[in-house]
C-alpha cells in the first residue's frame, strides 16, 4: 500500500441478518431449521464502500441515523468483519469507538483507570507512570478513590477522555465524543483535536454535528442508506447532508390561511427566470412570489429569511404612512440577492394591515432553500474586508 | 504462544482477572473468605451424609480426603465452565465497542476459577496433613491431571461461550448435563462400588472420571480404580485423553469461527 495512505477501504459490503422472529433459543433454531431462508431478513448496512484516507488527514463521516456510519466505523476498528471487501490499515489504530468502554461502576476511579488502560494495551507499570498525568488532566483528583457509580456522567467522560488521550495511536476513531461534557471540557477536547491535527495524526470523526465537521475536517464522506454519496470538502458535505436530512417538498409552495376566511397566501420560490428552484448558489437572485386572496385590509408586506436553526438573517417590510397594496391587488414579488453562505434557509412572510401587529396573512415557516457557496470563506455572509499586514 | 501472549494481551488478561475477583465478593461481609468457606461447607455436608450416615467409603483409606479431592476437582470444572459460558455475553458492552482478542475474556474467567482451585488445594493439603495421608513419589504426576482437566474445561468453555451468544438456553442445558455428570463421575462413591466391569469402563471413558481417579491414585491411595487397571493396559485407556484434545480443538475452532460475529450477535 502507498505510504501516504493511512486507511484504505475497498468494496466493503456488510449485511446483517435480521431474524423476523429472533432465534435465540434452541427450539426456534430447530423449528426454523427447515425454513431457514425465510426466518430472517437480510439487511444491507453498507453497500460497496471504497475510500482512502491519507496520513495526517482529519476525515469526517456524516450521515443521518441508520445510514451505516457506525457500522462503517466498527468495520474500520475491526469490531465487525465485512462480508466482502477489505480494510487495510497503515499504522496503529485506536481499538475503541467510544469513551469509557469497559468502565465498571462498582470499581473506584483509580481501579477503572488501570482497567481502561489495559484495554488500550498498557500494563500496570506503564499505567502507574502515567497515572498522575491522567488524574491532573481530568481534574478529578479528589474523587479517584470513590466508586465510579458515584461520578456524574460528565465526570466519567472526563476521566475516560483523559485516559484515551494517552493511547498514542497513529489513527484515532472518534464517534460523537463531544456530545457530552460541559463547555469547559468541550473546549479541552477541541484543543486536543487541534493539537492532534498539528501533530499530523490521522483522525476519523463520525458526527451529526455539521459545525464541528466543518470546523475540523479536511475532507468528509457523506453516507446515505449504506452508500457513499459524496467525498470531498466538508462544507459541501454539510450542505448535501442537510439536503438528505430534510427532504424537500416536491412543490416548494407553502399556503397560509387567512385566519377568518378560507382565503390563502401562496408562496413559491423561483429564480430570476421564474423557474421554480430550491438550490441557489452564492450571489444568485431569488424571487419570492406571493399571491393572496383579495382582502381590503391588506396594506403592507414583510418577508424575512431565516437559517434552518432559526437564526434571523434579514427581514424588511414596506410599512409606511401610505398603503403599499391597494384594495384589489393580490400578487407581489420579493426580489433578493442571496449573498449567503452554505446551509439551509427558509422564508417567513406576512401580509400586514395597519401595522406590524395586524397580520392579515402570516406564514411563520415558509418554503425553504439550500445555499451553495463555492467561495473559500465560511460563515453566513461575506463582509467587506481587507488584510493589513504590518 | 508468543503471538498470543503479547505484552498488551498479558496486561489485559491480568486486569480482567483482577476486576473479576474484585467484583465477585463486592458487598459481602466475609469477602474473599467465601472462596475458601464455600467448598469447605459443602464438603462438611457431604462428609456428614456420605461418610457418617451412609458409610459409603468404608474400605477406602483416607476416604474424607478422597471425597474432598473429588469435590474440589469437579467444582473447578463446574465453576470454570459456568463462568465462561456467560463471559462473552456478559462482556457484550466491551465486545461491541472495542477490538480486543475475544479469547482473552474466556481465558480470564478461567483464571478466576483457577485461583479458587489453588485456594481449595490449600484446604486439601491441610486435610492431608491432619489425616496423615502418606505421600509417595508418584505425586509428581498430579499436576498433569490438573492440566488435563483444565484443557478439557477450556475447550468446553470456548464452545459454550460462543454457543451462548446465539442460543440463550445453552446455560439451562449445560446445568442439566453437569448434574448428570456429577452422578456419572465417581465423586461421592468409590468406583469399586460399581461391580459391573462394562459400566466401570464406560464411566472411565469420561475424561473427568479418568483424571479424578488418576489424581486420587497418585495422591491419596493406591486403592483407587484407575483406567489402566480396568482397561487392562489396552490402547483404549487413552480414549479419555484423546477426547480432551478433541474437545479442546473443536471448542477453540468453533469459538474462532463464531468470534467474528460476536459483536453483531450479542
Amino acid at each position: 500500500m502507498d505510504d501516504e495512505i493511512a486507511i484504505k477501504a475497498s468494496n466493503l459490503i456488510k449485511s446483517f441478518k435480521l431474524p423476523l422472529e429472533k432465534t435465540t433459543s434452541l427450539k426456534s433454531a430447530f423449528v426454523n431449521f427447515y425454513k431457514r431462508d425465510r426466518s430472517f431478513e437480510k439487511q444491507i448496512a453498507l453497500n460497496d464502500i471504497s475510500f482512502e484516507i491519507k496520513k495526517g488527514e482529519f476525515f469526517g463521516i456524516v450521515g443521518k441515523n441508520g445510514s451505516g456510519k457506525s457500522t462503517l466505523l466498527k468495520l474500520l476498528a475491526g469490531i465487525y468483519s465485512p462480508d466482502t471487501g477489505s480494510v487495510q490499515v497503515n499504522g496503529k489504530l485506536t481499538p475503541f469507538i467510544e469513551l469509557g468502554v469497559g468502565f465498571s461502576p462498582e470499581l473506584s476511579g483509580r481501579e477503572n483507570v488501570f482497567l481502561n488502560g489495559a484495554l488500550l494495551g498498557f500494563n500496570r507499570k506503564e499505567m502507574s507512570d502515567m497515572y498522575d498525568d491522567i488524574v491532573d488532566f481530568s481534574e478529578l483528583k479528589r474523587f479517584m478513590d470513590q466508586k465510579l457509580k458515584n461520578y456524574s456522567s460528565g465526570m466519567q467522560v472526563r476521566l475516560a477522555f483523559s485516559i484515551a488521550v494517552r493511547a498514542r495511536s497513529d489513527i484515532l476513531l472518534v464517534d460523537e465524543v463531544l456530545a457530552v461534557g460541559d463547555v469547559n471540557f468541550q473546549q479541552k477536547c477541541y484543543d486536543y483535536f487541534y493539537k492532534l491535527k498539528r501533530e499530523k495524526h490521522t483522525i476519523i470523526f463520525v458526527s451529526h454535528d455539521m459545525e464541528s465537521v466543518q470546523k475540523f475536517c479536511d475532507r468528509a464522506l457523506v453516507l446515505d442508506s449504506g452508500e457513499v454519496k459524496f467525498i470531498g470538502r466538508p462544507t459541501e458535505a454539510a450542505t448535501l447532508y442537510k439536503e438528505l436530512n430534510f427532504p424537500e417538498d416536491t412543490d416548494n409552495t407553502t399556503r397560509g390561511k387567512n385566519d377568518s376566511e378560507e382565503k390563502q397566501l401562496k408562496i413559491h420560490l423561483t429564480d430570476i427566470n421564474n423557474k421554480p428552484k430550491k438550490t441557489f448558489t452564492y450571489g444568485d437572485t431569488m424571487i419570492v412570489n406571493l399571491e393572496w386572496g383579495v382582502d381590503p385590509r391588506a396594506q403592507f408586506l414583510g418577508v424575512a429569511i431565516h437559517r434552518d436553526d432559526g437564526m434571523y438573517i434579514f427581514g424588511p417590510n414596506n410599512i409606511g404612512p401610505k398603503r403599499a397594496i391597494s384594495e384589489n391587488q393580490h400578487k407581489a414579488e420579493y426580489v433578493v440577492d442571496l449573498n449567503l453562505g452554505n446551509g439551509k434557509y427558509y422564508v417567513e412572510v406576512a401580509v400586514f394591515g395597519r401595522d406590524e401587529g395586524d397580520r392579515v396573512y402570516y406564514v411563520a415557516s415558509g418554503p425553504s432553500f439550500i445555499m451553495h457557496n463555492p467561495n473559500d470563506w465560511q460563515g453566513i455572509t461575506e463582509l467587506s474586508h481587507k488584510w493589513v499586514i504590518k | 504462544m508468543r503471538r498470543f501472549f503479547t505484552k498488551q494481551n498479558r496486561a489485559l488478561l491480568s486486569e480482567l482477572v483482577r476486576t473479576d475477583f474484585k467484583l465477585r465478593y463486592q458487598g459481602s461481609v466475609l469477602g474473599y473468605a467465601w472462596s475458601l468457606l464455600r467448598p469447605l461447607l459443602i464438603f462438611v455436608i457431604l462428609y456428614v451424609v456420605f461418610v457418617k450416615f451412609l458409610k459409603v467409603g468404608t474400605g477406602i483409606p483416607h476416604y474424607p480426603v478422597y471425597l474432598l479431592f473429588g469435590i474440589v476437582i469437579w467444582n473447578f470444572f463446574v465453576e470454570m465452565t459456568m463462568q465462561s459460558l456467560g463471559s462473552i455475553v456478559g462482556r457484550g458492552e466491551l465486545i461491541r465497542k472495542i477490538r480486543i482478542p475475544r479469547w482473552i475474556i474466556v481465558l480470564s474467567s478461567s483464571f478466576s476459577a483457577l485461583i479458587n482451585l489453588f485456594l481449595n488445594l490449600i484446604i486439601i493439603c491441610v486435610f492431608m496433613i491432619v489425616g496423615h495421608v502418606g505421600i509417595t513419589g508418584s505425586i509428581i504426576f498430579l499436576p498433569l491431571f490438573f492440566v488435563e482437566v483444565y484443557i478439557l474445561a477450556l475447550g468446553v468453555s470456548f464452545f459454550l461461550a460462543a454457543a451462548f451468544v446465539k442460543y440463550r438456553d445453552i446455560n439451562y442445558i449445560w446445568e442439566v448435563i453437569l448434574q448428570a455428570g456429577f452422578y456419572l463421575t465417581p465423586i461421592l462413591y468409590p468406583l469399586s462400588r460399581i461391580t459391573n466391569l462394562t459400566f466401570q469402563k464406560l464411566i472411565l471413558l469420561n475424561p473427568m472420571a479418568q483424571a479424578l481417579q488418576d489424581a486420587r491414585y497418585v495422591t491419596v491411595t493406591k486403592q483407587t480404580t484407575i483406567p489402566s487397571h480396568v482397561f487392562n493396559g489396552g490402547w483404549y485407556q487413552f480414549i479419555p485423553v484423546i477426547l480432551v484434545f478433541v474437545m479442546f480443538i473443536v471448542g477453540a475452532a468453533y469459538f474462532k469461527k463464531e468470534s467474528k460475529f460476536f459483536a453483531e450477535n450479542i
